[in-house]
């Protein structure tokens, strides 16, 4: 029986050839893990769809999307690079509150409480006019008829009056 | 007694409708005035004792090795409060003069120049601060709180606070000169 045997060169070779695989292995790796954390390049549409999220304080009342001032387009900047970065759309918009304050939002953080404490002041106050001038109309109408019935049923009293109101009905 | 004042209607509004009317409206005035009165102040008055505020510092922008001042710790100090920002055009006008006020007056100790950066981006104010330069102490106006306080209008503009925490000067817009700097400095330091 043939005894299997390699060379010294060949032994050599075979760990040269097994360091290489590694050595590709292990480039191949961080190379996808670098590509992994910087994430796929950001389309226009992405920037723009967190961008029309926020208003710049300098251009007030524009949407960063459409805003074409120079602050404005570095903002659109910073949100592609974080974007590359691998940021999500809420930690932009926690970025940008954190810097330049809550205002530079298109909605406000609390929604609920911002869209539904004015609706109910509106309502409340509303409610409460309407029932203030119900009560002050109410009471001066039902005074009036009431005078009006009274001086009907009651003939006058003064004497000079009353031979008005006799000569009055004579010409009828 | 006659049939129908016994049968009387209640007459006016309960107490308590009218109070709470009254100062809905009476609080309804008071927020548009004081939005309007906010409107016409303008910026802080010279004369005015500026509060204190924290200023966080770009790295390398520093003072004294602190990554963040107050403003009271500057006091005993004249400090020259500039605010700009990297897409200002008229702030790179007076960036320049800026620079050679602070090369000027640093060696005196008595003088300090806050540079607060308005609603900008870090990478760009720092290629800012480096093609103009300005080695002075800068930082960010995060959530924009200090421009707030002192009711800017635009960029730039400088305050100059005293000794005692007093401003003593308002300039809106950009200086055209450093004799113009130096005019607003120097009868402070007397």
């Amino acid at each position: 029986m043939k005894a299997f045997y390699k060379s010294p060169l060949s032994r050599i070779t075979d760990r040269k050839l097994l360091f290489a695989i590694l050595f590709a292995l292990s480039l191949g790796f961080i190379a996808n893990s670098i590509a992994s954390a910087q994430g796929p390049t950001p389309t226009d549409d992405d920037v723009n769809r967190i961008a029309k999220q926020l208003y710049c304080p300098v251009c007030e009342s524009t949407p960063l999307d459409v805003c074409p001032t120079e602050a404005c387009r570095q903002w659109r900047d910073l949100i592609r690079t974080m974007l590359t970065q691998g940021k999500s759309e809420a930690e932009i918009k926690q970025y940008f509150v954190e810097q330049y304050g809550a205002r530079v939002l298109a909605e406000p953080p609390n929604r609920l409480v911002a869209y539904l404490v004015p609706a109910v002041a509106i309502l409340l106050g509303a409610l409460l006019l309407f029932r203030g001038f119900q009560m002050w109309m109410k009471p001066s109408l039902t005074e009036s008829s009431a005078v009006d019935s009274e001086r009907e049923a009651k003939p006058s009293q003064d004497p000079y009056v009353a031979r008005l109101e006799e000569e009055l009905k004579k010409r009828k | 007694m006659t049939e129908s004042s016994v049968a009387a209607p209640r007459r006016g509004v309960p107490i308590w409708v009218q109070i709470i009317i009254w100062v809905f409206l009476v609080g309804l005035l008071a927020i548009v005035a004081l939005g309007l009165k906010r409107a016409q102040q303008g910026t802080v008055q010279p004369g005015q004792v500026i509060k204190n505020f924290t200023l966080p510092l770009y790295s390398g922008y520093d003072l004294g090795g602190k990554s963040e001042i107050q403003l009271q710790d500057l006091r005993g100090k004249v400090v020259v409060i500039n605010f700009w920002a990297s897409w200002c055009k008229p702030c790179e006008q007076e960036a320049a003069e800026m620079q050679q006020a602070w090369t000027e007056y640093e060696p005196t100790g008595k003088v300090v120049f806050l540079g607060v950066d308005y609603v900008d981006t870090e990478p760009q104010a720092r290629v800012y601060l480096k093609k103009f330069g300005i080695n002075y102490t800068n930082g960010p106006d995060l959530a924009t709180r200090i421009s707030q306080y002192f009711r800017i209008k635009g960029v730039p503009e400088t305050y100059f606070v005293d000794q005692d925490g007093v401003l003593q000067y308002v300039q809106i817009g950009p200086f055209t000169s450093i004799d113009q700097i130096r005019a607003q400095i120097d009868p402070l330091l007397k």
